[in-house]
């Protein structure tokens, strides 16, 4: 087929990529994106099978299959609460696959540099636009291609480590190995010299030597970094799968996916952004793990937690005109949803104004806690952001912490020597009342005493999420 | 300062009051029920709750040991619990081994507490529990405040001939009563919640601006001066009120000249902690008051915010205006107050017992005991030293005042520009950048590269109108969407060795899972997503 026909249907498949992503601005709207995502893709698979350079298609067919039929169980099997863990698994599979494309593009290379000029001439396929090259375009095609093997390899380390994370299989503790940075710095160094050498030689060694190097620096990246922060560690390995595929895109002469690598790029840049606004820290604080120094000690907190029981819960929201609920990690890990959403249904039946306060970190990836809401069948438009509803606290009659800890913490906002001052905290503690439910009395992720919790309107319902909610629904009918 | 521990049970002991006209008692049968519970025993004075309405027999079937003498109950007691400040007779009895819990008035009374440091007892007074969240429970002078201000609006009621609402019968209309509360503490307070309650205009008075909001929440107005002077906070001074400047006085008088004509029922609650209570209703105020009207002192025992208030009785003026200095509130509404008084008391002994197990512990460490105890281990404790923790949030500072349309129009402008010119120099650097690499890089590298920062382009403007609740959703979309690395795989497959075919296929193989994975669980998740 010729090379104008596979041209124009990148093009529509570009627009209905960028269409499907747009359509994410509202929930009706973005069930008719993922179609247009789903035909995009569709085509560009489909114009490329047909287009110059691919060859054994009925193999690409069969092995696309029975990726897809992996993908369909895998999708149709995971519970929303795992939905991180998913993410994560994804990307190191588009990194891995990077890896590969890029290695085959360095052999392709040696293989077709190696020619005499007739044999070239025979060549089809990608084999024949590389014999194009000149020198200078073989040289960016090395930096291309070295590029996309590096960040190919290194969001294929970091995703394996971050689902081992999420998946409770890596200790989500920050752990790093003895010399911490300096390693990264020293592997990253290392990498430098390899490309030098690389673009100089072009020989296989220093590429493989890279590609170790590139896979202990997302291992050891995402291993310093704690199970809290994994919203922007998934945001920011999602925008490195992107540039890697923009890299190869590069290195292919392929513009579809330069386009696609830089859309989903950016896309994962802007939510790491997000996320990290949220916490108040900047990015490379986050990459680099752990909380920075405090600048003085802490304010003292001062009372004692009351703990109440289910009656007590039950009377307040009895009485309670309006209810605002707060949803953290602690509920996804108790699983929660369903009864919190129970809860809502017949407080809602009784005519009371129920809604939902989403911190933009709340769980462990942009936007988890509203998937889990939507799955126990929350309608979303009483599930509100923090900007949208910080100013309802004051004139609500009750507030209900469940399994979230930082993100309502006042001491960002009282205490300048805290190590969250600053972050963004959803102001629940206006509220006329408020209840905790937590399991014990620790701290949360980041450590640090809750002042929250020690303030006369707030009552501790200590228990398990699920089982202080149980206990709840009895009584209230 | 150490700990000392109790080696056996200990007996809690409640004599009947001995000062004339009280009538509350300190320990009530409930109370008695709990602080067995905290492991110790009980014991009252027979006929010690007659006159609060405990009999002896409710005691009794508290389990309360009934002791025929006073005597004999603060021999047989270890803590000797009671409401008024004792008299030297009762302080004689205490000896080294005996804890006192009562009103001790400490500041202005030195005697009693050289008699008790003599005796090498305990003495822990009830006024002198700090004003800390954690000890509100204890606070006796709070919970005694609340019935004064209740009981003062009940007396004025009383001595005041026509209704507190104002209603329009078959016989003709009755305009509400108006009533001026001046402090608005606990008391004061109380005073505003009962009066409204009962349907009278209600206007208060504090020095303290901070409270106007307390009292515009319990339904009453509150009166500003014309006065323009820096307040001091009410948490620097514990929360209760400091004295104010001859200005400010003056501006606050003028204030209450105004009102007096106006106002049927004036209660006076201003105190200042250790000091004479500051005279806020003088005698003109009194004399332009209306026939009938009445006024409450319960600063009386300081000597009156109203000169002619005389302590414990009821004088009506030459203009016929009453004025109640009754000082003994609490003690005319004995069962409620002996009955908070007691809650109060057996909060303070399990404080005293941290373990519950009947041991009490006078631990000196602790704020609350530290700061109410005023003789301990034969030494004077008081005055406490400050608590460690500020007791009450520090007044914030007031919002940045509202700006002026010019300001705001100026402030609009210096951001415009500053944007701009954020602006432009990123698009100088970035074009810049630009023609350096088109310098040096070759045509078609520069083809690709222009697709590759418009795409970039584009994907920042798109992304940022995604909403926050579809962010899941979008990273498994961009998931899925970034497989079309696959389309790399499908370009080399076709050419080349064994060793391509491999990389290639299992590439292929890879994002296959990642295209239906992706998209699959997107629908999956968009499809959960229903509008209520």
């Amino acid at each position: 087929m010729e090379y104008g026909f596979t041209t124009a249907a990148y093009v529509v498949a570009a627009v209905l990529f960028i269409l499907s992503l747009g359509g994410l601005s509202g929930q009706e709207s973005a069930k008719r994106a993922v179609w247009y995502g789903i035909v995009g893709m569709g085509i560009a698979v489909f114009a490329t099978l047909i287009g110059p350079g691919s060859g054994l298609w009925l193999l690409s067919l069969l092995l696309i299959a029975g990726g897809g039929a992996i993908g369909y169980q895998l999708a149709n099997r995971v519970q929303m609460t795992q939905m991180p863990e998913l993410v994560a698994a994804m990307h190191s599979l588009v990194g891995l696959a990077a890896v590969f494309v890029g290695l085959i593009a360095h052999v392709e290379l040696g293989r077709v540099l190696a020619m005499g000029a007739e044999e070239k001439q025979a060549l089809d396929g990608f084999a024949k636009l590389l014999a194009k090259k000149t020198a200078t375009e073989v040289s960016i095609l090395r930096v291309e291609l070295f590029l996309g093997i590096f960040i190919g390899a290194v969001t294929f380390t970091g995703s394996v480590i971050a689902y081992g994370k999420l998946a409770g299989k890596v200790t989500s503790a920050a752990t790093k190995l003895p010399g911490g940075h300096m390693l990264n710095a020293g592997a990253a160094g290392l990498s430098l010299i390899t490309l030098i050498w690389y673009f100089n030689t072009g020989g296989f060694f220093p590429l493989f030597l890279m590609t170790l190097a590139a896979l202990f620096i997302g291992y050891h990246l995402i291993m310093g970094i704690g199970g809290a922060d994994m919203p922007v560690v998934v945001s920011m390995l999602n925008s490195y799968s992107g540039w890697a595929a923009a890299a190869i895109g590069f290195s292919l002469g392929n513009d579809l996916l330069i386009v696609v690598g830089a859309l989903v790029g950016s896309s994962g840049a802007i939510l790491s952004y997000i996320m990290c606004k949220a916490m108040n820290r900047s990015f490379v604080s986050v990459i680099l793990g752990g909380f920075g120094g405090s600048t003085g000690p802490a304010m003292e907190v001062e009372g004692e937690q009351v703990a109440i029981d289910a009656d007590g819960v039950a009377t307040a929201l009895e009485e309670a005109d309006s209810v605002i609920i707060i949803p953290g990690y602690g509920m996804a890990v108790a699983q929660a949803q369903q009864n919190v959403a129970e809860l809502t249904r017949r407080l809602r039946a009784k005519g009371k104004e129920v809604r939902f306060a989403i911190h933009p970190v709340a769980g462990r990836l942009p936007g988890h806690m509203n998937v889990l809401l939507a799955e126990a069948k929350v309608p979303y438009d009483i599930v509100m952001e923090m900007d949208e509803i910080n100013e309802d606290f004051p004139e609500t009659d009750v507030a209900i912490v469940i399994g979230s800890n930082d993100i309502v913490n006042p001491a960002a906002q009282e205490d300048p020597n805290s190590p969250i001052a600053g972050m963004p905290v959803l102001e629940c503690w206006k509220a006329k009342q408020v209840f905790v439910s937590k399991r014990g009395q620790g701290t949360g992720y980041s450590g640090i005493e809750n002042p929250l919790f020690f303030k006369e309107n707030t009552r501790m319902f200590y228990g398990d999420a699920k089982a202080s909610l149980d206990q709840l629904l009895t009584l209230i009918q | 300062m150490g700990k000392t521990r109790g080696t056996k049970k200990v007996k809690i002991g409640t004599p009947k009051e001995v000062t004339t006209g009280e009538a509350r008692v300190a320990m009530t049968p409930d109370s008695a029920r709990q602080l067995q519970k905290l492991g110790h025993e009980c014991a009252i004075e027979t006929g010690a709750g007659e006159a609060a309405g405990f009999s002896d027999a409710l005691y009794e079937e508290a389990g309360v040991e009934i002791i025929k003498t006073a005597a004999a109950l603060w021999k047989a007691s270890d803590i000797i619990a009671k409401v008024r400040q004792p008299n030297e007779t009762e302080l004689k009895r205490l000896n080294s081994k005996k804890t006192l819990i009562s009103f001790f008035n400490p500041a202005g009374n030195e005697e009693g507490m050289e008699l008790a440091k003599s005796k090498g007892a305990s003495v822990v007074a009830m006024e002198m529990v700090p004003r800390i969240s954690r000890a509100q429970k204890m606070d006796a002078l709070s919970s005694m405040a609340n019935i004064a201000g209740y009981r003062a609006v009940i007396e004025a009621g009383n001595n005041f001939g026509r209704f507190f609402t104002g209603q329009i019968t078959a016989a003709g209309k009755v305009p509400p009563a108006k009533v001026l509360v001046v402090g608005a503490g606990v008391a004061g307070l109380a005073a505003i919640g009962t009066s409204t309650s009962l349907g009278a205009i209600t206007l208060a008075f504090d020095v303290r601006p901070e409270v106007a909001e307390q009292v515009e929440s319990m339904g009453a107005e509150f009166v500003y001066l014309d006065f323009e002077e820096e307040q001091a906070d009410g948490a620097s001074s514990g929360g209760y009120a400091s004295v104010s400047s001859p200005e400010f006085r003056e501006a606050q008088l003028a204030k209450f000249r105004e009102l007096a004509p106006e106002v049927d029922i004036v209660i006076t609650t201003a105190l200042i902690p250790n000091r004479e209570a500051p005279e806020l209703w003088t005698e003109d105020m009194v004399a332009a008051m209306k026939p009938g009207s009445v006024i409450v002192d319960l600063a009386a025992e300081k000597g009156g915010n109203c000169k002619l208030t005389v302590a414990d009785e009821k004088v009506v003026t030459e203009n016929g205006v009453t004025i109640i200095g009754y000082t003994d509130f609490p003690s005319r509404m004995a069962a409620q107050s002996s009955s908070l008084y007691a809650t109060n008391i057996r909060h303070m002994m399990t404080d005293l017992t941290p373990e519950k197990d009947g041991q009490v512990v006078h631990d000196m460490e602790d704020d609350v005991i530290r700061g109410s105890t005023v003789t301990h281990a034969g030494e004077i404790t008081f005055p406490p030293p400050p608590p460690k923790v500020q007791a009450i949030a520090a007044q914030k500072k007031p919002e940045v005042k509202e700006l002026t349309p010019e300001e705001i129009r100026a402030k609009e402008v210096a951001d415009f520009k500053a944007a701009t010119k954020q602006q432009v120099t990123l698009l100088g650097v970035g074009g810049a950048l630009m023609l350096l690499v088109g310098l040096f890089a070759p045509v078609s590298f520069m083809q690709h590269f222009i697709v590759f920062v418009l795409a970039c382009f584009v994907g920042f403007q798109v992304i940022w109108n995604v909403a926050h609740s579809l962010h899941t959703p979008l990273m498994a979309v961009t998931n899925a969407i970034s497989s079309i690395i696959i389309l790399g795989a499908l370009m080399q497959i076709g050419s080349g060795s064994f060793l391509v075919i491999l990389l290639a296929a299992l590439s292929v193989f890879m994002a296959g899972i990642n295209i239906f994975g992706g998209f699959l669980v997107t629908r999956r998740m968009l499809a959960m997503f229903q509008k209520s």
